[in-house]
């Protein structure tokens, strides 16, 4: 089964496609506390892809390395830090441990060019990350909210929107 | 079975059946509560469960599930009622024929369970459709659902033929279809309102409970009282919606069952 570390998927992008990767600096996930022990900065192996490359670097992973299965885009939103990060997460049809592609968007214009005319499968993966997120892919046929209702306002997924419940009421005060 | 005269249950004991009309006919209906097919999330499994051999529903005439709300009696809703299935849910209810039974099955239909506080689940069916029958759980088990049947056939004992909206003299107070709710930019609403605004909840539903299915004021009970949930203690002073106000007794009393405290 083809297997392939962050690594070597880095080293291989680098190779194909020198302009596509983008160094990105660690990342704080909260603000440092003012005493106690400091929380580590996130920053994972995987190669960071520029969202201008993105399309030529997922079909890199599809029609050379043969990743031909896009399991998942998932989102993050980092608050703090102001971006969003998109995970696209292959696997290869043989079998083997997937291989990830992240993009980092900044939270104020969230926009990365869409996989779907390229890879059906990513239609509802983007529209989902529109729905609960509000990242808008640029191309994408279709591009409306799919769980949540049409004249729903704002994205419930983001990490800004207003908590709701009985439970937060007075806890501001 | 309420008022039922003893010398009549003695002779039935003996093979004499006596009976009213009232009881027979309610013996009739009680026997057949045929629920609709239609579950939600995770308690129709319970709820399948319920219906076949091991729990057999069918021992109470309640095993015919139908597809179609015209045939059926009983709704139970039995799952995660979301913001986007609640206006189908209310539609399914008008379109069943009175008599018409709900049961509230598990917390999500009851009050919303653990998604209450989210964005997009509904925070009880309650809000928008009456129901007769509460069964809590997580999910319930089947044999808590039978029991919820099996207090529906008790309310429907008590109910007097001459007294129901249903039957008789056209006099008494008719349902009109139950209003589907739109959707709005921040939830669901009727008539341009929301349906569950935070913080606005009453303890009661707005649909009072149909006594024994025989009226629906539409009224919240008592309005008048301002109502949080969290904390329905009279005794208790409070400080804001949801804080206390002092040190609860157990910390004055140092009574934690804890022998160390630290403050890190």
């Amino acid at each position: 089964m083809p297997e392939m570390s962050p690594a070597e998927l880095r080293a291989r992008l680098a190779a194909a496609l020198p302009d596509a990767l983008v160094d990105v600096a660690p990342l704080a996930m909260t603000p440092p506390p003012a005493h106690g022990p400091q929380p580590g900065m996130f920053h994972p192996p995987d190669p960071f892809v520029h969202p201008d490359h993105l399309v030529a670097a997922a079909l890199f992973v599809r029609d050379t390395l043969g990743y031909a299965l896009l399991s998942d885009i998932a989102v993050v939103d980092y608050l703090y830090a102001g971006c969003f990060e998109l995970v696209y997460r292959f696997y290869h049809p043989s079998g083997g441990p997937g291989i990830v592609l992240r993009v980092r968007v900044p939270r104020d214009a969230p926009q990365v060019p869409s996989l779907t005319p390229h890879w059906p499968a990513a239609n509802f993966h983007e529209r989902e990350a529109f729905d609960l997120f509000g990242v808008e892919f640029v191309g994408h046929p279709y591009l409306r909210r799919i769980y949540m209702w049409d004249e729903f306002e704002g994205f419930p997924m983001r990490k800004d929107f207003p908590r709701q419940g009985d439970k937060y009421l007075g806890g501001d005060e | 079975m309420a008022e039922i005269d003893p010398t009549q249950l003695e002779l039935e004991r003996q093979g004499v059946l006596l009976t009213t009309v009232n009881r027979f006919y309610n013996w009739g209906r009680r026997s057949s509560i045929w629920p609709m097919a239609f579950g939600l999330a995770c308690c129709a499994i319970e709820m399948m469960a319920f219906g076949l051999s091991r729990y057999d529903v069918a021992r109470f005439g309640a095993e015919l599930f139908r597809a179609s709300p015209r045939q059926a009696d009983l709704m139970i809703v039995a799952g995660t009622v979301t913001k986007k299935m609640a206006p189908q849910v209310v539609r399914l209810y008008n379109q069943m024929a009175e008599p018409r039974y709900v049961i509230s099955m598990g917390a999500c239909a009851t009050s919303g369970g653990p998604f209450r506080d989210g964005y997009n689940v509904l925070r009880g069916i309650d809000l928008l459709i009456p129901v007769d029958v509460y069964v809590p759980g997580c999910p319930p088990r089947p044999e808590a659902l039978l029991h919820a049947l099996m207090t529906l056939q008790e309310q429907i004992d008590r109910q007097k033929l001459g007294r129901v909206r249903w039957y008789g003299s056209s006099d008494k107070p008719q349902t009109s279809d139950f209003p589907v709710p739109t959707f709005g930019a921040k939830g669901l609403e009727i008539d341009g309102k929301l349906v569950d605004p935070v913080g606005g909840l009453p303890l009661l539903s707005p649909y009072t409970s149909p006594s024994h299915g025989e009226h629906r004021s539409g009224q919240i009970e008592h309005p008048e009282i301002v109502r949080q949930f969290p904390i329905m203690d009279p005794e208790v002073e409070l400080e804001n919606a949801l804080k206390a106000r002092g040190v609860a007794p157990e910390i004055a009393a140092d009574d934690l069952k804890r022998s160390v405290v630290n403050d890190a």
